[in-house]
């Protein structure tokens, strides 16, 4: 077999940020990161799923409509339950308008009209319209990318960010975390050595991390956060004020009401980015005849605000301390995400770290920007740049009472391993269970458990004498890989492994292949259009010429041909074969071929005469 | 320092993390002082570490072998791994100490199995008495645990002096009786350090009013 070393091929890698409520695309142009712009020109593509009532999957601003249209069909902020089970959502179903499929367990199931789809398929149709985008702007395929993480997602929720890669047939390169793509973005050909401190709030998720710039090196010293804090609580707190006084006005309760809520979420959006320039703002709100208003000033804005904001400083003074550095230390801090809009926002991150924050990107746009730069370090372009970051969660498994033991600490710099011995109990065992977590507390039950390790067919020995050698290592995507070895053997020891949330292999794989099907299916709906398009010009237009004296001039038999052609083309129109309605299209064409020469003769003779001479 | 072998691509004779003939990764030395061609000492150069992980990071890291064959990609995982935890290992005196006692055969036991120290029971007796009475919420006990925190900590400071100096002594003799002592020593101090966290947890959690 060959093996190819160098496989320098040119195919451009994308960097992606897969938002809660945008998404983005980048690329490397020579030694400039770019955001790739979709076809209405929009930067952002949102971060919304629409199923249409004819089956087509609506994604990003023409979904947005169908949130307030057909809010049953759509779905949006569906990162919050990548990689979660039903148990722990909810909080979030409390809060957010998610419509969870019955007999979801290990992993949530949304109901969108009549299918379901898991947050990794949802993900993947967002995926496919920026990989979409990106191979309309540079005119070439693309099937790699980076994508990027909050920081402090666990293990199930960036293999759930990896699959969804896999499902929209991009091949994930790296996972890279946000705050860390950030750092790239800014810190290129910024600083040769220093401590930053990226802080980053968007729409679902806070993280914080620290790292230390080194000639090119960007080395993450500590990461915290919350991947369940943003600029969505602080709508939800709007709006859950909105409803209030809508109740006490109007007598009505819209909570309940999802066209009202999702109408109001929009208004309350409003509000809040106009005062993050303005002193005051008004939320307006109408619905069925009645409307809604109230003016809310900064200050009262701030007041409502500040518990959200604080919740982000325990994380920061955390990272701090786990940096092993002093405020004083922190040269720069870098400000990423939407919600780092919020003037209280930014004077909260002032007072902490005693430094005023960088803004000259885009903050929207620098996480998108920071995976390119990722890209371009992959594809061999970007030789003097390394990024070494590091695991967020402390690696665990239990050991006898339920107790936790750390095999692999929080802050540690990824590729991580460790390698642990397993033993019989029982003279005999043939099998020995591994339950791995990941978290900081001190018993199983508090942690979040991440998979459970079976090794099994172990030679039947008196108990104690088998050695099994198990390595645990995370990999530079944050993701677990275990293996074991028969110690005395040497031979590779077989195990089941059974992960406690997420999907298989197996339905990764198929999951792939449907949205194949989909999107020939997507494919097929836009050519059926495209040619119904066409029919209904050509339609239109012999309708009007069967008015004109140049028809009445035609012989019989070529009216009848005209005839004959249209009722063929309007009895195939509603059909499903594209290239037979275009194949009519092309007859009604030719049979209306000399009516329209005699119509254009008789236009020119009407022009010549009026022309004065 | 690591033996020679034989690389896996070109069959030529090497030793290190490449082959100095074909250039080809190799699978990654375990032995951490190996890994980074360090002699197996307990006191290290500080810089001379980190300048070898930033200089190997380059190198190794996945990252470079994005565009390389499946097995290169592994070997630079594996390698990366060993090179990240090693950084960890060695760069922590305690740490290194303790990874050198491992790899010497020494059995490093757990904390909680950790008898205590015959000088130290009757300090940790009343300690574990004024501890009692503070959280029964006696606070006439704080002043005596502030006292026993002032001692542990003393206590501490004088068993890193002791092992930094039986650290140069190994580096010179490299005899197995000092790693004996000096793996006693760790676990004083092991149990030093847990009565200091103890009373730091019990007096933060203490509101004078
Ligand atoms: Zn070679």
């Amino acid at each position: 077999m060959f093996q190819i070393d160098f496989g320098e091929s040119s195919e451009t890698v994308v960097g992606i940020d897969l938002g809660t409520t945008n998404s983005l695309v980048a690329y490397m142009d020579a030694a400039t990161p770019r955001v790739i712009r979709g076809e209405d020109g929009d930067n952002l593509v949102p971060s919304i799923v629409s199923l249409a009532p004819n089956g087509e999957i609506v994604v990003g601003n023409p979904a947005r409509q169908m949130l307030i249209d057909r809010p049953d069909r759509t779905v949006y902020s569906a990162k919050r339950l990548m990689g979660r089970g039903i148990g722990d959502v909810q909080d979030e179903l409390k809060l957010f308008p998610f419509r969870v499929a019955e007999g979801s367990e290990q992993v949530v199931r949304i109901q969108l009209g009549e299918k379901q789809f898991t947050p990794p398929e949802i993900a993947a149709f967002v995926l496919r319209q920026l990989k979409k985008n990106a191979e309309a702007a540079l005119e070439t395929q693309v099937t790699k990318a980076v994508i990027t993480v909050p920081a402090y997602f666990n293990d199930a929720q960036r293999q759930a960010t990896k699959d969804a890669g896999r499902i929209a047939g991009l091949e994930v390169l790296r996972l890279v975390n946000e705050p860390t793509a950030a750092a790239l973005a800014y810190g290129l050909d910024k600083r040769k050595k220093g401590t930053v401190a990226v802080y980053d709030l968007g729409g679902g998720t806070f993280d914080i991390s620290i790292l230390k710039l080194h000639d090119g090196i960007f080395e993450v010293l500590a990461t915290n956060g919350d991947t369940h804090l943003g600029g969505d609580d602080i709508d939800n707190l709007l709006i859950h004020i909105a409803l209030e006084d809508i109740q006490s006005e109007w007598g009505e309760d819209l909570s309940i009401h999802g066209e009202a809520v999702q109408t109001l979420r929009r208004a309350v959006i409003a509000a809040k980015e106009s005062l993050s320039f303005l002193p005051s703002a008004q939320m307006e709100f109408a619905f069925h005849g009645k409307t809604y208003h109230r003016e809310i000033t900064r200050e009262l804005f701030d007041r409502l605000i500040t518990g959200i904001v604080d919740r982000t400083l325990g994380p920061c003074r955390d990272c701090i301390r786990d940096a092993g550095v002093s405020v004083e230390q922190i040269d720069e801090v870098v400000l990423v995400g939407g919600s780092t809009r919020i003037p209280l926002v930014r004077s909260a991150v002032e007072k902490l770290f005693r430094a005023k924050p960088h803004t000259d990107l885009n903050p929207d746009e620098v996480v998108a920007l920071g995976a390119a730069v990722q890209a371009g370090i992959l594809s061999g372009t970007l030789e003097d740049n390394l990024l070494l970051d590091v695991t967020p969660l402390s690696l665990g498994i239990e050991t006898m009472g339920g107790v936790v033991s750390k095999i692999i600490h929080r802050n540690s710099t990824i590729p991580a391993s460790a390698s642990e011995s397993f033993t019989t109990s029982v003279d005999g065992q043939r099998n020995v269970l591994i339950n791995v977590v990941q978290g900081e507390r001190e018993l199983v039950k508090d942690n979040r458990p991440l998979a459970r390790f079976d090794l099994k067919d172990i030679d039947p020995l008196p108990a104690g004498m088998a050695r099994i050698e198990v390595r645990f290592l995370i990999d530079a995507n944050g993701i677990l890989n275990v293996t074991a070895r028969d110690a005395r053997t040497g031979k590779e020891q077989s195990m089941d492994v059974r992960p406690m949330y997420g999907l298989t292999d197996e339905q990764v794989e198929a999951m792939y292949k449907a949205s194949i099907d989909n999107a020939e299916a997507d494919f097929h709906a836009r050519q059926l259009a495209e040619v119904r398009v066409d029919a209904d010009a050509i339609l239109a237009a012999t309708e009007k010429a069967r008015q004109s004296d140049a028809y009445t001039d035609l012989p019989e038999e070529e009216r009848q041909a005209i005839a004959k052609a249209v009722n063929e083309l309007l009895l195939l129109y509603h059909g499903q074969d594209h290239l037979q309605i275009r194949s009519k299209i092309e007859e009604l064409n030719a049979a209306t071929m000399t009516l329209a020469e005699n119509m254009m003769n008789a236009a020119v003779k009407g022009a010549l005469k009026g022309t004065k001479l | 320092m690591a033996a020679e072998e034989i690389c896996w691509k070109c069959g030529q004779l090497f030793s290190g993390h490449f082959c100095n003939a074909c250039g080809a990764i190799q699978p990654p030395a375990a032995n951490y002082f190996d890994f980074f061609e360090l002699p197996p000492h307990l006191n290290l150069d500080a810089a001379e570490l980190e300048k070898r992980f930033y200089a190997l990071s380059r190198r190794l890291h996945p990252d470079v072998f994005a565009r390389r064959s499946e097995r290169e990609q592994r070997y630079s995982l594996d390698a990366t791994a060993v090179l990240n935890d090693g950084y960890r290992a060695l760069r922590d005196p305690i740490n290194r100490a303790e990874y050198l006692l491992k790899e010497s055969g020494f059995d490093i036991g757990e904390q909680k199995s950790n008898p205590v120290p015959p000088e130290l029971l009757e300090e940790v007796f009343e300690l574990n008495m004024a501890l009692e009475d503070l959280r029964s919420g006696d606070s006439d006990a704080a002043p005596q645990l502030e006292d026993a925190r002032t001692k542990f900590v003393a206590m501490r400071e004088h068993i890193d002096r002791d092992l930094s100096a039986k650290f140069a002594a190994y580096d010179e003799s490299e005899s197995r009786e000092l790693l004996t002592e000096i793996r006693g020593v760790l676990n004083r101090r092991r149990y030093v350090r847990n009565l200091v966290n103890e009373v730091e947890k019990a007096l933060s959690g203490y509101v004078p009013n």
